[in-house]
């Protein structure tokens, strides 16, 4: 589509009804032809929206490299599952449950980000894998003397989201509809993950938002201009981490069970692909990247037997496949596009100028 | 007053391997300002390699030192291969790049070798066949076997060898020069891509020696043992100081005797709340501790940009 063809108000305003129509009816429809199990991937595709989302703050705006994001979805997870499982015996409601875990995220980066951000970006990295690794060890092990997490088992029976008296994990019948759990499921997530995405376009073009990208490109000329660095920086881990532990709240009450397996290292590295295959500061490139790769496990499912039927036995394991492919992307994404698939538009300027700059070196040695 | 002493043995044999390790990290660091995410995953390939070697050959009847030199040799040949290797192909093409490209590229390769050992050796712990029967030596209520001596010993000889050869060498020389300025050093005649490929060779040939000692220390081998390791050596380099050799050394000793202390203190200390399974949590909480008070390390250069 073009933007002329869009110009026209009316025309853009079907568009909308078009899209908004098709969304609403996109489970269902998924469900008549593929199957529910499809459904449900799209619902965690959602959820990996606002998860890419939130770390593409931290990464893509204000290029903070992170390699512990999964962590803060752990806390945010980890905050709904206790006070809304039989664990304390506690039931409360997610209307303050899900703003809770979002602000005990919000504080966890504050904490991680207040003695850290000073540094420059790689040590950056380090410290942040190495404080999502202290988070899960420490989820891990919280389970004696004092049994707070329940260690590796996990926590079980967390109560779904709960609207009125409509708990979200029992069907419905609407007119000749039947509403399974996973759809009302992506019609939550829906909403929180087109919130999401507002928030990040409306952060993208404010006075915050360019001090993100002002302090990414140049932090000394960005602090000479008048930006308090650090408090930013800040806000920006801050942000990032808030978005997680909402996507954490919303995660343990789809799921019903949680544990630290679900938050290692290797879920930090998946999200921070979808931010860097889809194009790091572009939201449409963030929540591209973040479909792509929650679908891409689910279609490498058929390989394993394929490769019976071709091969004669299963050679590589599918998750082992994935997780090659992913490393593979990372490096040739890098060599390649370095901007994504779908960069943003300063990005790929600025990449593109980088390219012009080094050919010049090269022809001038 | 011997558990003290045997904490203090337990943590400088760990504290030499970390040492060994974080040379390789230094030293990229040093001459690119790269940190090599992939460091751990060579050393986790050397110590698969020589596990391969070792169980190849321990049935062949050659005595135990000359398998173990053989497997050495194998996987310093790998590991230098792939370092040098990995370094054309992934990061020199980025050299000029913005600083998070190199840095993503380094993560995706180590998730490559990852899960390329883990195509070509699964995914269970290999155990290391039996070649030297322990024996233990006692020193005023703690002990230290052989095998632990030698791998204190050894690692001390390299690292003294690599100062030497750093101090000395004219590719050290040189290797110092392209550390302190590339574009000057490259006008006063060093090669400087020959220089950092030799530095890549230098740090995976150290890493596979260290790869060597873990196996032949825990006797266990596995795909993902690369990560937990190189994020320690990763650790002792910042705690001493990252670009400094000397730095990498006392760093890795440091931390050796720091989680060997401890892990086996914070039982008692804690009254038993906290056990030895939080053990590797003390390198990150150093790590983290470091980087806020004293982010030049022990021994690196206090540059305003670095900090």
């Amino acid at each position: 589509m073009n933007r002329r063809a869009l110009s026209s108000p009316r025309l853009r305003w079907l568009a909308y009804l078009a899209i908004a129509a098709l969304m609403l009816a996109l489970p269902f429809a998924v469900d008549a032809f593929l199957g529910r199990a499809w459904v449900r991937i799209i619902d965690v595709a959602l959820l990996f929206i606002m998860l890419a989302l939130g770390l593409n703050i931290v990464v893509g705006y204000a290029g903070l490299l992170d390699l512990g994001y999964i962590a803060f979805f752990a806390v945010g997870a980890y905050s709904y599952a206790l006070l809304a499982s039989p664990q304390f015996g506690i039931h409360g409601s997610f209307l303050l449950l899900l703003p809770l875990g979002a602000l005990v995220a919000g504080v966890f980066g504050i904490l991680l980000g207040a003695p850290t951000l000073r540094l420059r970006g790689d040590y950056l990295a380090i410290v942040t894998l190495g404080f999502g690794e202290i988070i899960r060890i420490f989820l891990n092990n919280l389970n004696r003397p004092l049994n707070i997490t329940n260690g590796p088992q996990g926590i079980t029976l967390i109560d779904p989201l709960q609207f009125g008296g409509m708990a979200l994990s029992k069907s419905y019948a609407v007119g000749g509809l039947t509403i399974a759990p996973v759809h009302s499921y992506y019609f939550v997530f829906l909403a929180c993950a087109l919130l999401a995405i507002i928030i990040s376009l409306r952060l993208e073009d404010s006075r915050i938002g360019r001090a993100w990208v002002a302090i990414r490109e140049d932090e000394i000329a960005a602090s000479a201009m008048g930006i308090n660095t650090r408090n930013i920086k800040l806000l920006a881990f801050a942000m990032g981490a808030t978005f997680g532990g909402i996507s954490g709240g919303l995660f343990a009450s789809f799921q019903g069970f949680i544990s630290p397996e679900s938050f290692t290292l290797l879920d930090s590295v998946m999200v921070l692909c979808m931010v860097v295959l889809g194009g790091m500061g572009n939201v449409g490139g963030v929540v591209l990247g973040a479909i792509l790769l929650t679908a891409l496990p689910e279609a490498l499912r058929y390989a394993g037997p394929l490769q019976q039927a071709w091969l004669g036995a299963v050679y590589i394991d599918p998750s082992d496949l994935r997780m090659l492919l992913f490393g593979l992307a990372l490096v040739l994404m890098m060599l390649f596009r370095p901007a994504g698939l779908w960069p943003s538009s300063t990005r790929r300027r600025e990449f593109a100028v980088e390219d012009e700059a080094a050919g010049e070196e090269r022809a001038n040695a | 007053m011997d558990i003290f002493l045997q904490q203090i043995i337990n943590g400088l044999v760990l504290g030499s391997i970390y040492a060994l390790v974080a040379l390789g990290y230094t030293m990229v660091y040093g001459i690119l300002g790269l940190i090599n995410f992939a460091h751990g995953d060579i050393v986790m390939v050397g110590a698969l390699v020589t596990l391969t070697v070792t169980q190849a050959l321990a049935g062949s009847g050659l005595p135990a030192p000359v398998i173990l030199l053989i497997a050495a040799c194998c996987a310093v040949a790998v590991c230098v291969l792939l370092g040098v290797s990995i370094e054309r192909v992934a990061y020199r093409p980025l050299r000029r790049a913005p600083r998070l490209a190199p840095l993503i590229t380094a993560i995706g390769i180590s998730i490559l070798l990852q899960y390329s050992a883990a195509l070509i050796w699964g995914k269970q712990y290999l155990s290391m066949p039996e070649l030297i029967k322990p024996d233990y030596f006692a020193v005023s209520g703690a002990q230290f076997t052989g095998l632990q001596a030698f791998i204190f010993l050894l690692a001390c000889a390299v690292m003294a060898g690599l100062l030497w050869f750093i101090k000395a060498s004219r590719i050290g020389q040189a290797m110092r020069a392209t550390e302190q300025n590339p574009d000057v050093a490259g006008l006063m005649g060093v090669d400087t891509n020959r220089i950092i490929s030799f530095t890549f060779l230098l740090g995976s040939a150290v890493g596979a020696l260290a790869g060597v000692m873990v196996v032949l220390y825990y006797g266990l081998g596995h795909y993902f043992m690369g990560f937990m390791l190189g994020m320690k050596a990763f650790t002792a380099a910042v705690l001493g100081g990252i670009g400094s050799v000397p730095g990498a050394m006392l760093g890795g000793m440091l931390l050796g005797l720091i989680e060997s202390l401890a892990s086996g203190y914070i039982g008692d200390l804690t009254g038993g709340v906290l056990g030895s399974n939080y053990r590797d949590i003390f390198a990150f909480l150093v790590l983290i501790l470091v980087l806020v008070l004293r982010p030049s390390g022990l021994m690196g250069q206090h540059t305003s940009e670095r900090a």
